[in-house]
């Protein structure tokens, strides 16, 4: 860095000196080898056909895929992920958006202060701390082994928040758009299909996604109520490949994962391509 | 003229009585099947000696406290419990938060390029499944063949040698990107001007962090604080690397209720558990909301 | 024929704010009419009402002899255009134009007939596959306008229609809104808190302030025989002149000086009543007379209107305005005499503020 009195000049203006640069790169450097290393053999182990534990340079290859094939629960769990997940995603956008247009447009005393209890409690009685009534309730519902059943209860936990979240779409909508469609004639269920409904697409699309990526990640759920091995998501059964008996079987393993993971890689680029990943203020307390 | 006289008390709202109700009892049920009785019904069981199996399934009693107090006797509880602070403290706090507010201020300063770059990496391990994280880091901890000890020429069996340690980085890498990309967006909400201001009063990096950048970002640190404790705290991860092993040394609390409830079957003690860690989920959602209440 | 009655209508607020109060008034069949006021009056209150999106505390309200008081919006056919127009931004033009036929459930046919009459009675028939965002402002206020027009109501309601529009757009819509309501020959409301326009729209209009109506009547009434002060200050582009005085004998006396009492109200006012002296500046002019029916005091602003100059002048302590023809114009700081014409002097009584008459 040359130090002649231009450049001196500069360095006014520029802040950073010459060692906290190089602190921020260091820093920086150690941080994308932390995250980066162990990501690598996701990107590196399916296609090497003598996979192992370390990360190599692969010997390239693309027959691990069809392990996949050979293992009949293997493409099983991935569809029944998809099930698993489309179907809450869906769930909780029907039963969601409804509920939004309403909260935001039926003014009741504490209705503020209502929601924001909802939202706190919703953080408080986590799948985790409600784990033994979520499988009695199940039982005696008869809704263990079932696709419903673990589509209902990973449901419930995403009502709260995703209400909360698509009530700040609803709460944009002018009312004149309503008003002008209720002296048209149009009952409160049309209003909602052709007027609300469109207009907050991009929040339903914000909140499929992200009850679709709980869901697909989701393992407590299924651990609990799942026994059939036919209906196992694909968490679960990731899960079994590496835990159950003696050696992983890492060709299996690497390509599974990559399967596993690529639908929500896909979405996040999708989501951040339309709308941008960012949390926009939004958030705060 | 009787038949409007409801709709003038409403004040004539754009949503009909009956529309709303219908809108909303959906969502409604669910709430209460899904939220309310379980919170109920954990309480419950708590006070009682509920089991599947066993003796005592055909004698369910109320026992009241009693599992309570067994709880706070019981040396595994006790371990849990403080397993579950550490690995709080250790990968949510200083882990997370302290790393994701470090990566959004460093960040800051790159160009976007740089930066989205970074991002994107630190994000992708936000993404990806948690089964599969954790196969990467048993991978990536493997005594034999592991990356961690090629890289450092040791032939540790982290899992089994340093199990807490494990399960903390593990979290740190998991969840990491919420406190970037929430830290980000509070940094990005601060008028530029605030921070010009500083610099030409002559403040350096560091004043500036804490005179400027904390006072503004205060909300979002409560938030941001609130969130991560609370689902460091529930979550069930470390079961996905290590089991709770070896030997209930990473044996967290929900891990602990698992066993306890649907292992053991012993539903009383283990909705006690729960109980209690529904009980400090209160606690500390309204600590964190009282103080940044309290500091407007 | 959509006659509208509205009697005794009073809406009070849960908050308690009385937006509307034991108002009662009859439109006619056919008529533009318009709700003049200032914010807060209770215009905006009434043509919702009248709308069915709010309720009344009591009253009656009928279209036709039929008593719609409690009809829903949707049952009572009439159309309203907002003044943010209301366009549905996910719908291009025609669907906009066509959802309310969609909604009645029209036939395909019948819905084409309408768009198609709409469209070209607004001009808008090459916008059809445009996108609310994708026209001006004024394109889409015309669309607003043809949705309406497809449902042919029996009632038009426009809430502020030309607010959103910029001034020169403004009066170009004001004359093609007029010539469409002539055509059309429905029934139309239109609220406004523009005078002008008001008073070049309509055939009737009313003034209401705090829920309750000050005067209705045809434009010409209100610009010559505005019927109370709060009217009077209300109407006319340049203010009007409303000076405190009081009854001395036969004269008007404000300040040290007189006025003559207009001949036809000299028997209604009583010696020593408060009065307040209106006479509009249009019909004030620069006289060389002094004394007795003269403001005379220093120019203090002059200000040209094109034709004419506004003239205002200090006449002790009291601001006066007159007119004085571009030309002939006095200079500034001047001493001048103003002198209303006789006809043209409007007496209020001070207390009720109410027109003598």
């Amino acid at each position: 860095m040359s130090r002649n009195i231009f450049s001196r000049k500069r360095q006014i203006i520029e802040e950073r000196s010459l060692s906290e640069r190089s602190f921020s790169f260091i820093f920086i450097l150690l941080v994308v080898l932390f995250f980066g290393i162990p990501l690598l053999w996701l990107m590196l182990a399916p296609f090497d056909r003598v996979a192992s534990y370390s990360i190599k340079w692969p010997n390239w290859t693309l027959s691990n895929f069809s392990t996949i094939n050979e293992n009949p629960y293997a493409l099983r769990s991935l569809v029944n992920s998809a099930v698993f997940s489309a179907g809450t995603g869906l769930l909780v956008i029907l039963i969601g958006a409804p509920a939004s247009y309403a909260l935001s447009r039926v003014k009741f005393a504490g209705r503020d202060a209502f929601l924001y209890v909802l939202l706190l409690f919703s953080s408080i009685v986590t799948g985790t701390a409600a784990m033994v009534p979520l499988f009695l309730l199940a039982l005696k519902l008869n809704l263990l082994d079932t696709y419903h059943g673990v589509i209902l209860v990973l449901t419930g936990g995403l009502i709260p928040v995703s209400i909360f979240i698509l009530k700040d779409f609803t709460d944009s909508i002018p009312k004149s758009y309503e008003e002008s469609a209720q002296i048209f004639g149009a009952s409160s269920w049309r209003i909602l299909r052709d007027i609300v409904t469109p207009i907050i697409r991009p929040g339903l699309a914000v909140i499929f996604v992200w009850s679709f990526v709980q869901a697909w990640g989701n393992f407590l759920t299924p651990l609990i109520m799942i026994r059939d091995v036919n209906k196992s998501p694909a968490a679960n059964m990731m899960y079994s490949f590496y835990t159950e008996g003696g050696q992983a079987i890492l060709p299996l393993v690497g390509a599974f994962s990559l399967l596993y993971t690529a639908p929500v890689l896909l979405m996040y680029f999708y989501v951040n391509k339309k709308y941008g990943f960012r949390f926009y203020g939004g958030i705060k307390g | 003229m009787n038949k409007g006289s409801r709709a003038a008390k409403l004040g004539n709202p754009i949503l009909g009585r009956g529309a709303a109700a219908a809108f909303l009892s959906p969502s409604v049920i669910f709430i209460a099947i899904f939220l309310f009785i379980p919170a109920g019904w954990t309480i419950y069981l708590g006070l009682t000696n509920y089991k599947l199996t066993g003796f005592d399934a055909a004698n369910t009693k109320f026992v009241a406290l009693d599992n309570f107090l067994k709880a706070f006797q019981d040396p595994q509880f006790i371990s849990s419990l403080k397993l579950s602070i550490i690995y709080v403290i250790g990968s949510a706090i200083i882990g997370q938060a302290v790393l994701g507010f470090l990566l959004a201020w460093v960040l800051s300063t790159f160009s976007a390029r740089a930066r989205n770059l970074v991002e994107l990496i630190v994000i992708f391990a936000w993404i990806v499944p948690g089964s599969v994280v954790a196969f990467l880091w048993f991978a990536f901890l493997n005594a034999d063949e592991g990356t961690l000890n090629r890289l450092t020429g040791s032939n540790i069996e982290w899992l089994i040698r340093y199990p807490m340690l494990s399960i903390i980085a593990f979290n740190i890498w998991r969840g990491a990107a919420f406190s970037m990309l929430l830290f980000s967006a509070a940094i990005t909400a601060i008028p530029k001007s605030h921070l010009e201001v500083a610099r030409v009063a002559g403040a350096t990096r560091m004043q500036q962090l804490r005179q400027v950048i904390f006072p503004s970002a205060r909300p979002y640190i409560y938030t941001n604080i609130l969130l991560i404790i609370l689902w460091t705290f529930n979550d069930f991860g470390p079961y996905l690397l290590t089991g709770g092993g070896p030997g209930g040394q990473t044996e967290v609390l929900p891990i602990f209720v698992y066993n306890t409830a649907l292992r053991f079957l012993d539903f009383g003690y283990g909705s006690a558990i729960a109980t209690v860690m529904l009980l400090m989920n209160l606690f500390i959602s309204l600590i964190i909301i009282k103080r940044s209440k309290r500091n407007r | 024929m959509s006659i509208v009655k509205i009697d005794k209508i009073t809406k009070v607020f849960p908050g308690g704010v009385r937006a509307l109060d034991e108002l009662s008034l009859t439109i006619n069949d056919g008529e533009f009419f318009a709700l003049l006021g200032p914010s807060g009056c209770g215009k905006t209150t009434l043509l919702r009402t009248l709308g069915g999106l709010e309720s009344p505390t009591n009253g009656v309200i009928e279209i036709d002899g039929k008593d719609v008081t409690w009809l829903k919006p949707g049952a009572r056919n009439i159309a309203m255009v907002f003044q943010d127009y209301a366009l549905y931004p996910h719908m291009n033009v025609l669907e906009n134009i066509s959802y309310p036929l969609r909604v009645r459930k029209f036939s395909k046919e019948e819905i084409n007939r309408r768009v198609s009459q709409a469209t070209k009675a607004l001009s808008i028939e090459d916008l059809l596959e445009r996108k609310p965002s994708q026209i001006s402002g004024g394109q889409q206020q015309r669309v607003a306008v043809a949705r309406a027009m497809a449902c042919t109501p029996n009632l038009y309601l426009f809430d502020e229609p030309l607010s959103n529009l910029d001034a020169r757009l403004r009066l170009e819509a004001r004359t093609f809104l007029k010539q469409l309501q002539r055509e059309l020959g429905v029934t139309t409301i239109l609220v406004t808190h523009d005078q002008s326009e008001a008073l070049a729209l309509a055939d009737r209009m009313a003034v209401m302030d705090k829920g309750r109506i000050m005067q209705v009547g045809s434009p010409a009434e209100f610009f010559h025989k505005p019927a109370n002060v709060f009217v009077a200050c209300f109407i006319g582009s340049t203010p009007m002149n409303l000076i405190d005085g009081v009854i001395e004998g036969d004269k008007v006396l404000i300040g040290k000086r007189t006025f003559n009492i207009p001949e036809k109200i000299k028997n209604k006012v009583s010696d020593g009543q408060k009065i307040v002296y209106g006479v509009r500046p249009e019909y004030v002019q620069v006289s060389k007379e002094d004394g007795h029916g003269s403001a005379s005091g220093k120019v203090k602003v002059m200000e040209n209107l094109g034709t004419h100059y506004l003239v205002t002048i200090d006449c002790d302590g009291t601001l006066f305005r007159g007119t004085a023809p571009d030309g002939s114009e006095p200079k500034s700081n001047s001493q001048i005499n103003l002198r209303a014409e006789e006809g043209r002097v409007l007496i209020y009584d001070k207390q009720s503020g109410d027109l003598i008459q």
